[in-house]
């Protein structure tokens, strides 16, 4: 790790005031991203992994405050920058994929004009280069017929081809990092492996840094090289995606490995985990998954569980991973992993 | 073979979208959406098929024609050998049930789990009125809520709980199939699996006949015993399941089974899979409706000729369903990435 971190996260914390009480949706969330990586972000709905990525770019939803924590990138605090500094990230380096494209994007501009924005307003294109630009940038994210396509209003296009334009744009400003909020969850599964294979051609090419946020474990191993799993607004585990899905070491990661339906692996019965993810307006003492852990010891209730190095570049936060690590050992979690 | 419990005979499910007055007298065709095309299927009792396709494939709208709410254009729903209508006497209706997909828009928000189900248990008079309470607590405990749950309204519960109260509001009516559209696509992963699980559990200890539609291939491949592949309003492939996952016959189904996203890293399919969208269901292409994005179509074969459903007990759809194909075109299902 030579070259400088891009992105910096640093013991992020971020609540809702709702009616019942103040709801630390993100605590405690710390994690680098380098120049030119892919890091998923896995995590079930309420896991906090959208609200830490929107906190990224400034774009917190209505009744979300940071409290606390600093954010990085670039070189640039986003928790501390003007509203106008943050803009001006958001339209050069770092730019958003989000999960619905027909809400994404405006319905009564012209796609070709929606690509174009960015170049003209914010690298001071000319009208003219700043069209060239747009079809460029449609041919190179696969849009047949560009020329044609750029005069297409969204809802004349497909889910696949709107998923598209919205890379697009998000490639328009020439970004260092590229926010993927569920980026194929709406899409059909020919669709989905279209866009995937997309993006992965794309970061690879552009050398753009990714971060991408996905309940589906599949997509983010076809993704990115690095995770970090989030439960209950914390980061329980991080690593390379090989090895923490062959050797996970929090029992929440494995939970999700073994209750993913998988066609490799056929099991008589799925395993699932019980119970329900905390109410955070409250959440549990000590270890937030305790309460439907397997693992389960007193220790785990009386104080609460700091990330623990288990490896080279892995963290687990669970006093007990090396009782994970032997469960997993005696049946695998994938096969000939 | 035993009589199946129901039979899909040239099912045939056509929506008008414009017909209007305007068109007539402009001398138009009106615009028909052909949702579901010509499906024949069988179920037979006690068996779970899994009926598989991307969105707007017509899967749910056949449910839908199968429990009564969307009347067939043409064609027949037959259930033990006699014709079913929409329009059904409530005996009838009674023995087919459904599961939506959102168990958050499915139940009412107004009315307790008890008054949802006391209520079918009333109308349908599946119990005396004295019986009625018990009842519901086993219903409950049936789909694994405490009898707490009983006068709780729907938002006190999670996702996966409001689908097992939905599951319990469909077996109150004792029901001998059971028509599960996406039940656990709205869920988490970790519920997901409590959910499917609950479901075999229930058609072992219920001997239940389900039929399971789903997007999900690896969600069937777990469920089913039997699945059948939908695309564009028709079937265009059928087999067990271990049969169907290991040796795919139809160009869409091997594409489908390629695009699924492997929980292995690195192992990507490298095949470029199925490409472009699907076609609308308005304007259907002509002759095999898969060619315009079939990796194996033959000019002017594919595109002029609709082809049968072929095969002995694992049927497809496509011309060169049991012929040798040129290796180039075998999909690779895995590849170990470099």
């Amino acid at each position: 790790m030579t070259r400088e971190p891009l992105v910096r996260v640093r013991d992020l914390q971020v609540e809702f005031q709702l009616a019942r009480g103040v709801v630390r949706a993100v605590d405690g969330v710390s994690f680098d991203v380098e120049p030119g990586e892919a890091l998923g972000l896995v995590g079930e709905s309420g896991s906090g992994k959208t609200v830490t990525l929107r906190a990224l770019v400034g774009l917190l939803p209505r009744g979300a405050k940071l409290v606390g924590g600093t954010i990085e990138v670039d070189g640039v605090d986003v928790t501390a920058a003007s509203d106008d500094t943050q803009r001006e990230l958001r339209g050069t380096t770092v730019s958003m994929i989000f999960q619905e494209p027909m809400t994404a994007l405006n319905p009564v501009m012209r796609v070709g004009d929606q690509i174009a924005e960015e170049p003209l307003v914010r690298l001071g294109m000319s009208r003219s280069a700043a069209k060239a630009r747009a079809l460029e940038l449609m041919a190179l994210v696969g849009i047949p017929d560009p020329k044609r396509r750029a005069d297409a209003y969204p809802h004349e296009l497909s889910g696949g081809l709107r998923q598209r334009i919205m890379i697009a744009i998000a490639l328009s400003g020439d970004p260092k990092l590229v926010l993927c909020d569920e980026p194929t969850t709406a899409l059909d599964v020919t669709i989905q492996d279209q866009i995937l294979k997309l993006l992965r051609q794309l970061q690879r090419e552009l050398d753009v840094s990714l971060v991408f946020v996905s309940h589906d474990l599949a997509v983010i191993a076809q993704t990115c090289r690095r995770l970090a799993v989030m439960y209950a607004g914390q980061v329980v585990e991080t690593g390379p995606v090989a090895e923490v899905f062959r050797e996970p070491r929090h029992p929440y990661t494995l939970g999700l490995l073994r209750a993913v339906p998988d066609f490799e692996i056929v099991r008589d019965k799925l395993a699932s985990i019980p119970g329900a993810p905390p109410d955070l307006a409250s959440p549990p003492p000590g270890c937030r998954f305790h309460p439907r852990c397997p693992f389960v010891q007193d220790d785990c209730i009386a104080n609460a569980v700091p990330l623990i190095e288990v490896g080279d570049h892995r963290a687990a936060r669970c006093l007990h991973h090396e009782r994970v690590v032997e469960d997993v050992r005696r049946e695998p979690v994938i096969a000939g992993g | 073979m035993a009589e199946a419990l129901l039979r899909l005979d040239d099912l045939h499910v056509h929506y008008t979208l414009r017909g209007g007055l305007g068109r007539k007298v402009r001398g138009k065709q009106p615009e028909i959406l052909r949702a579901v095309d010509g499906v024949d299927l069988e179920l037979q009792r006690g068996e779970t098929l899994g009926l598989v396709g991307e969105s707007g494939c017509g899967k749910s709208t056949l449910g839908r024609a199968i429990v009564g709410l969307t009347d067939p254009t043409s064609g027949t729903v037959e259930y033990e050998g006699q014709a079913l209508t929409a329009k059904r006497e409530r005996a009838k209706r009674r023995r087919i049930q459904m599961v939506f997909q959102d168990p958050y828009s499915s139940l009412n928000p107004r009315m307790t789990v008890k008054q949802t189900l006391a209520e079918l248990l009333k109308a349908h008079n599946m119990v005396p009125n004295n019986g009625i309470e018990a009842r519901c607590k086993e219903l409950l405990d049936l789909v694994g809520l405490g009898a707490r749950a009983l006068e709780a309204h729907p938002r006190q519960f999670s996702g996966g709980q409001r689908q097992r109260v939905s599951i319990a509001r469909a077996l109150a009516l004792e029901p001998e199939l059971l028509i599960a559209d996406e039940p656990v696509s709205a869920l988490d992963v970790s519920v997901q699996a409590t959910v499917l699980n609950l479901l075999e559990e229930l058609k072992e200890k219920l001997g239940l006949t389900v039929l399971l539609i789903a997007h999900n291939m690896a969600v069937v491949r777990h469920v089913a015993d039997r699945v059948a592949v939908m695309y564009l309003g028709r079937i265009v492939e059928q087999a067990e399941t271990d049969e169907l996952f290991t040796n795919p016959r139809h160009p869409y189904t091997q594409g489908l089974l390629t695009a699924v996203p492997r929980l292995v890293p690195g192992r990507e399919s490298q095949s470029t899979g199925v490409v472009g969208d699907p076609p609308s269901p308005i304007d259907l292409p002509t002759g095999c409706r898969f060619h315009p994005r079939c990796p194996i179509a033959q000019e002017p074969l594919c595109s002029s000729e609709d082809p049968v459903l072929g095969g002995n007990g694992h049927v497809a759809a496509c011309h060169f369903a049991w012929t040798e194909r040129p290796a180039e075109h075998v999909p690779e299902v895995l590849e170990e990435a470099t």
